[in-house]
């Protein structure tokens, strides 16, 4: 596993996403209300970019009548067929058995522990007093 | 939230070989953009009085859709306009990386079903010569449907025989759902006009005659719209295999579009059980209900049924004939199929020729 790191954390502001290619493989990093997460930017139902989609909540129901919307802003809608997957953790509401998006741990790393670590910063210069968004692959 | 940073169309694991796509949406990037193959009589009646179908909405469609101008939401051309509007971005995102050699257009929701006649036919004259303009002219893999005011036979005949030996046609196009089951002889001249200029007949899901989605009223989800296809799609080929069509119009061929193919075995062994009973009913009829649809009609695939085991969609394709599917993606709508998705493993290379490709270039006769 590679740690890279992604941008300052000032370039990805909450309710901003950034779409990225690492090792061939096309990741989108998100940050919802301040929390980060990365999602492979693939379908694992039919190949679609995935993580162009729309956040929006779970609609479940436990009786007939009974709706609760939760997870809001946490439920990638692909953009293609719209299947659901939580975005913490690839869960896939259509088909749980079969299939999960490939979700990326994400992280807020202090600069000066960037320029030191185990990281491969792709495409920016690091600063230590800065805090960067950092990846796990 | 939006999409902060648009990225390029993501690079297609797609079919190595070269495939048909047999269900292309063109859209238009603005209202008026037929304006120029319309009489200026008909802009001001546009404007003035708008087009009224055979149905109680007078805009948009009867259910809401699954995503916006239910399309792919990376559908978007980066002009701007809505999804499949842009020749270079169907290019560049369906055409070129999905390696398609032939791809037919099904312009919807243009003349088709509209209750003032004169209208319906501008309109299609338009969107055929507007096919040509924007789409067939500039990119010679793409090819037309021709577009007819369904509900008036004798002025559809005649937009028909006006486009005989156009190359950039390959079929005429009808809906499922008109005022009247397909079969019935208001749309005779359509099937005469197209068997005599050698074009099949394309029978594309949707359509603005009025009836419900389903065959007893008006159900409440857009969930049941989609599956409801199938029951008009029935409904349109049993009126045609029952009315004679094929008797009368023997060299007539048929494509069921976007409606599914699952459900064609059931249909056909029900007609044939009845027809062994009731063949005093229907005496113009020389042959079994089977033996016309398994001669006279073509499916695509999109959306591809897709049963748990795979075992039992060979069993369908094989009743069906592994000859008889086109394949299609419905670009660029949201239950758009992507080609390299659709089989199961455990095809044979000659049967996915046929599926991909051979079985459209040898009805839509392309070289």
């Amino acid at each position: 596993m590679t740690r890279h790191v992604i941008a300052p954390v000032d370039e990805l502001p909450p309710g901003t996403r950034k779409f990225l290619t690492i090792d061939e493989r096309p990741i989108a990093i998100f940050n919802i209300k301040g929390e980060f997460f990365g999602l492979l930017n693939r379908c694992p139902h039919q190949g679609a970019a995935l993580c162009e989609g729309p956040l929006i909540g779970l609609a479940q129901s436990s009786d007939p009548g009974e709706i609760e919307y939760t997870k809001l802003g946490e439920i990638i809608r692909c953009p293609w067929h719209g299947w659901e997957f939580d975005i913490r953790t690839g869960q896939s509401y259509c088909d749980p058995k079969r299939f999960r998006a490939r979700a990326y741990p994400v992280n807020v790393e202090p600069g000066s522990s960037v320029v030191k670590g185990p990281y491969v910063a792709e495409t920016l210069k690091v600063a230590v007093e800065s805090d960067y968004v950092v990846v796990d692959l | 939230m939006n999409v902060q940073f648009r990225p390029e169309p993501a690079a297609s694991v797609s079919v190595k070989t070269a495939i048909a796509d047999c269900d292309i949406h063109p859209a238009r990037a603005t209202a008026t953009e037929l304006y120029p193959f319309l009489a200026k009589r008909w802009h001001e009646h546009l404007e003035t009085y708008g087009k009224q179908a055979y149905q109680g909405m007078m805009e948009g469609p009867p259910y809401p859709k699954a995503q916006p101008n239910a399309s792919r939401r990376d559908a978007y051309p980066p002009e701007g306009g809505p999804q499949g509007s842009s020749l270079s971005f169907m290019q560049k995102q369906l055409l070129d990386p999905h390696n398609v050699a032939l791809g037919v257009l099904n312009p919807l929701a243009t003349g088709q079903g509209l209750r003032n006649h004169d209208l319906s036919a501008a309109l299609a004259t338009a969107v055929n010569d507007w096919q040509i303009d924007k789409w067939t002219s500039k990119d010679s893999r793409l090819k037309g449907s021709i577009v007819v005011g369904n509900e008036d036979g004798p002025t559809a005949a005649a937009e028909i025989r006006k486009r005989a030996g156009d190359k950039n046609f390959v079929q005429v196009l009808l809906l499922s759902r008109n005022v009247e089951p397909l079969g019935q002889r208001r749309y005779w001249p359509i099937y005469e006009a197209a068997q005599e200029i050698g074009l099949p007949v394309g029978v594309h899901a949707f359509g603005f005659g009025g009836n419900p989605i389903t065959a007893s009223g008006w159900p409440s989800f857009y969930i049941e719209e989609m599956v409801g296809h199938s029951q008009c799609q029935q409904t349109a080929l049993a009126s045609l295999v029952l009315e004679g069509v094929f008797e009368r119009f023997p060299k007539l061929k048929m494509v069921m579009i976007e409606a599914g193919f699952g459900w064609a075995p059931s249909l056909t062994w029900r007609l044939d059980k009845n027809f062994e009973r009731l063949h005093s009913e229907v005496p113009h009829l020389k042959r079994k209900p089977s033996e016309y649809i398994r001669d006279h009609i073509w499916w695509t695939t999109q959306p591809m049924e897709d049963p748990e085991r795979r075992e039992h969609l060979f069993e369908l394709i094989e009743w069906i004939g592994w000859d008889k599917l086109l394949f299609a993606t419905d670009y660029p709508h949201w239950d758009f199929d992507e080609p390299s998705r659709v089989l199961p493993a455990g095809v044979s290379d000659a049967n996915k020729q046929a599926f991909y490709l051979d079985n459209a270039k040898k009805l839509y006769g392309i070289a």
